[in-house]
């Protein structure tokens, strides 16, 4: 049924659509939508028997998932930045227990200095911890990933983090289609755990693994995530055939044949990285789109066939590996064999900062003309940044760094005392 | 060697009379039905007072709940101990998470088992002191306060003795740790800090709390028992002396928590709804130093010239306890 509805309206449906029986969740921007929705629906008696649990904190939240998931029942939970760093012990420990958890990061900064708005260093923080990672493009790729969020990590006995990007798709109201309890039953049958906490056939779960076997264990995580790249585009197309629709899979491209540059990225920029290549396209220029969908698995393979004619790829990325560069641009970077200097990384929209259609097509077209750095961060004001540098030179005493930004900006609450 | 005197067949107590006591009142580990929930083979030290305590703990809640029992357990000696890979000691399914969240682990299983209607499987989470009073206090607190169904039992051995004997908040003063060490002009842990969380889950108005030691085991059975008779959340704080942390002998470690109770320093009772209702009283108060002696935590205490003043505070503490629960008699007190 086709809906006009806040994204995280959209998606705490779909999460009820799945049958959840353990919800446990604390407040976070831009989280909360979706889980004050559900508290809703469950105190309601719309999702009975299902519980929701208000914890004290995130790391209870993933926590209370987490012997929920080890009993059996299929477990929710939701945040976004600090409190995915506050859960992040826990994170890795359901991955590391095998329980298919799914999690909804709603994408946001993380500080200091504390900042509400869209970026993806939350996420990609813990690219390494072992969950799935699925990126959604726009609200209906949200709804859409979480219904194959379950069935992957149920299927895998992993936890699935589905992304999608703070108050840009939480917050925005877009059409979506809303599918069917039938449609989502036929797709995701009932959870049947791999292991369960049951005292008529008793296990021992998370027992101490020395140096004997942990190598092991840690290459089985390894070997599953690399099943999922296969059972992601499998299940997608499964999607396809129940929904009618494409949705999920590794990765999108979009008018990449023939270009001489591809643009990689992930989320909802994607949107506006289309209209701009669609208006350079318009004008004869070769330019072409990657959306990665699944960021964990990394789909190297998928990478390196969508970029192998790409004279030039741009990695256009809302994180920053800080003293380093890009984290998707080196994740792209990895996957080819030959020179990786074709690769071009663009630290985009931190913090929120909008990400326009001219200044995208600004470092396309340098892309194109073979003038890109190597590194560049998109408008970034290089005056503000100087100047905070000289004072640190002249001055030891300097005070704190985004105070004296706000001073030089002049913005009004900076400017008391 | 230590040497304790046992009165054999002492009527009214006990002490060794299980075969002299009517069925219903034998300890569970004396019947053949005892289910060996944490079954022999651990690498427990010899003498290890959590081990005594968890042992009659989860085979009380094992006969409690007629074997239909899951348990959370925090990182710790007892979880390291039990379940070495790829052996475990545990007979019934148990889960190991973390360090700080086994209290929300609980919460979680109770969830679970209640969505699936399992009303009559029931939840044990479980840590050391650390892992209750530190590390783990905001998702007990969490846990107490939501009133979830779960039964949350401390192992108290006064310090984080999995990695090595350091101090936590359920060190007593003056005790020496690695991390609160008598140099200089340090005196061991310092006073005035520390948590009472017995007090504390009382704060909380949970339906039940209790104290006990490994010094009265047929104690710790009935605190147990009578905890899974309640639903929502439950907390027993078992003191269990060890022999590594504590600096006593592996086989004094009963007469340890049995000093430890009668010298008033551990307050053994039992609280519902956040009221006191029962307390198990001391024939006679022993002095502190009876405790404190034995161990070489407090060693530094005696030494020459000695800290009167410092045994002087803490045999204020025990009377402080005796005073708030009404650990001695009046009648028996002039005796
Ligand atoms: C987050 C975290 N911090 C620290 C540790 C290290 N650690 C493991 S067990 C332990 C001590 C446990 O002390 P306690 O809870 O009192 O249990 P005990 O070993 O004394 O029975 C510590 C500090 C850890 N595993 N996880
Ligand atoms: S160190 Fe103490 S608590 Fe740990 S196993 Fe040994 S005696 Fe038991
Ligand atoms: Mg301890």
């Amino acid at each position: 049924m086709l809906k006009q509805v806040e994204g995280s309206a959209a998606v705490a449906e779909a999460i009820a659509l799945c049958r959840p029986q353990v919800i446990c969740a604390y407040p976070i921007s831009p989280q909360t939508h979706i889980v004050e929705a559900l508290g809703r629906r469950v105190d309601a008696g719309e999702l009975a028997p299902c519980e929701f649990i208000n914890v004290e904190s995130e790391f209870a939240a993933m926590s209370v998932a987490i012997g929920a998931s080890a009993t059996g029942a299929r477990a929710y939970t939701a945040t976004a930045s600090q409190g995915l760093l506050f859960m992040a012990e826990a994170v890795y420990n359901a991955a590391g227990l095998g329980l298919p958890i799914v999690m909804t990061v709603a994408n946001r900064a993380i500080g200091a200095p504390i900042n509400i708005w869209n970026d993806h260093t939350d996420a990609l923080s813990q690219r390494d911890c072992g969950w799935l990672q699925l990126f959604a493009e726009d609200n209906q790729e949200a709804l859409d990933l979480h219904i194959q969020a379950f069935r992957l990590a149920e299927e895998l006995s992993l936890p699935v983090m589905v992304c999608m990007d703070g108050f840009i798709l939480t917050h925005a109201y877009e059409r979506v289609d809303m599918p069917t309890q039938a449609q989502v039953d036929s797709y995701l049958p009932p959870y049947e755990p791999r292991q369960v906490l049951d005292p008529a056939d008793p296990v021992s779960i998370g027992a101490m693994v020395g140096p004997e076997a942990f190598m092991e264990v840690r290459y089985l995580a390894h070997a599953k995530q690399q099943q999922a790249l296969e059972l992601i585009p499998a299940w997608a197309d499964e999607f396809r055939r129940v929904f009618g629709r494409p949705s999920g899979g590794l990765v999108h491209e979009y008018r990449t044949s023939d270009a001489d540059v591809i643009v990689v990225a992930l989320g909802s920029v994607l949107g506006t990285i289309k209209d701009t290549v669609d208006m350079m396209r318009d004008e004869g220029l070769k330019i072409g789109v990657l959306g990665i969908t699944c960021f964990r698995p990394w789909p190297a393979a998928a990478v390196r066939n969508s970029l192998q004619q790409a004279k030039r790829v741009v990695v256009l990325e809302k994180s920053l590996a800080v003293g380093m560069g890009g984290i998707v641009g080196n994740n792209v970077s990895a996957s080819f064999s030959g020179s990786p200097d074709r690769v071009h990384t663009v630290i985009a929209g931190l913090g929120g900062r909008s990400i326009t259609r001219g200044s995208l097509r600004r470092v396309f077209e340098q892309a194109l003309a073979d003038s890109l750095e190597p590194l560049t961060f998109l408008d970034l004001d290089r005056a503000l940044v100087d100047r905070v540098l000289e004072r640190e030179r002249v001055q030891r005493r300097s005070g704190p760094i985004a105070e004296g930004i706000l001073k030089d900006l002049g913005v009004v609450a900076a400017k008391l005392g | 060697m230590s040497y304790q005197p046992i009165r054999f067949y002492q009527t009214g107590t006990f002490t060794v009379g299980n075969r002299l006591l009517p069925e219903a009142q034998r300890s569970v580990q004396s019947g053949r039905e005892r289910t060996n929930s944490l079954n022999s083979g651990h690498r427990a030290c010899q003498g290890c007072g959590e081990a005594l305590g968890a042992r009659y703990a989860i085979d009380a809640a094992m006969a409690a709940t007629n074997r239909q029992l899951v348990a959370a357990n925090a990182t710790g000696c007892l979880e390291v101990f039990s379940t070495p890979y790829p052996e475990t000691s545990w007979q019934i399914p148990w889960i190991h998470s973390l360090f700080g969240n086994a209290a929300a682990v609980g919460t979680g299983i109770a969830a679970a088992l209640r969505v699936q209607g399992k009303r009559d499987v029931r939840v044990v989470a479980q840590g050391g002191d650390g892992g209750t009073t530190d590390i783990g206090f905001g998702c007990l607190s969490g846990m107490f306060e939501r009133n979830d169904d779960v039964l949350y039992i401390c192992y108290d051995n006064e310090a984080y003795m999995n990695t090595g004997v350091q101090r936590s908040s359920a060190t007593p003063p003056a005790a020496r740790t690695n991390t609160t060490m008598p140099v200089g002009e340090s005196t061991g842990a310092r006073f005035g800090q520390g948590k009472n969380l017995p007090l504390i889950a009382m704060a909380h108005e949970i339906p039940y709390v209790a104290t006990a030691t490994v010094a009265e085991l047929r104690d710790l059975e009935a605190k147990v028992r009578r905890a899974m008779e309640f639903r929502g959340a439950r907390y027993i704080h078992v003191l269990v002396p060890c022999p590594l942390g504590w600096g006593h002998g592996s086989a004094e470690t009963i007469k340890m928590a049995r000093l430890a109770q009668e010298t008033a320093l551990f307050p053994v009772f039992e609280a519902e709804h956040g009221e006191v209702t029962n307390v198990s009283k001391l024939r006679r108060q022993l002095p502190v130093e009876d405790y404190l002696k034995p161990q070489s935590r407090f060693a530094h205490l005696f030494k020459p010239p000695g800290h009167a003043d410092l045994i002087a505070r803490i045999q204020a503490l025990a009377d402080r306890n005796v005073q708030r629960f009404g650990l001695v008699d009046a009648a028996e007190d002039a005796q």
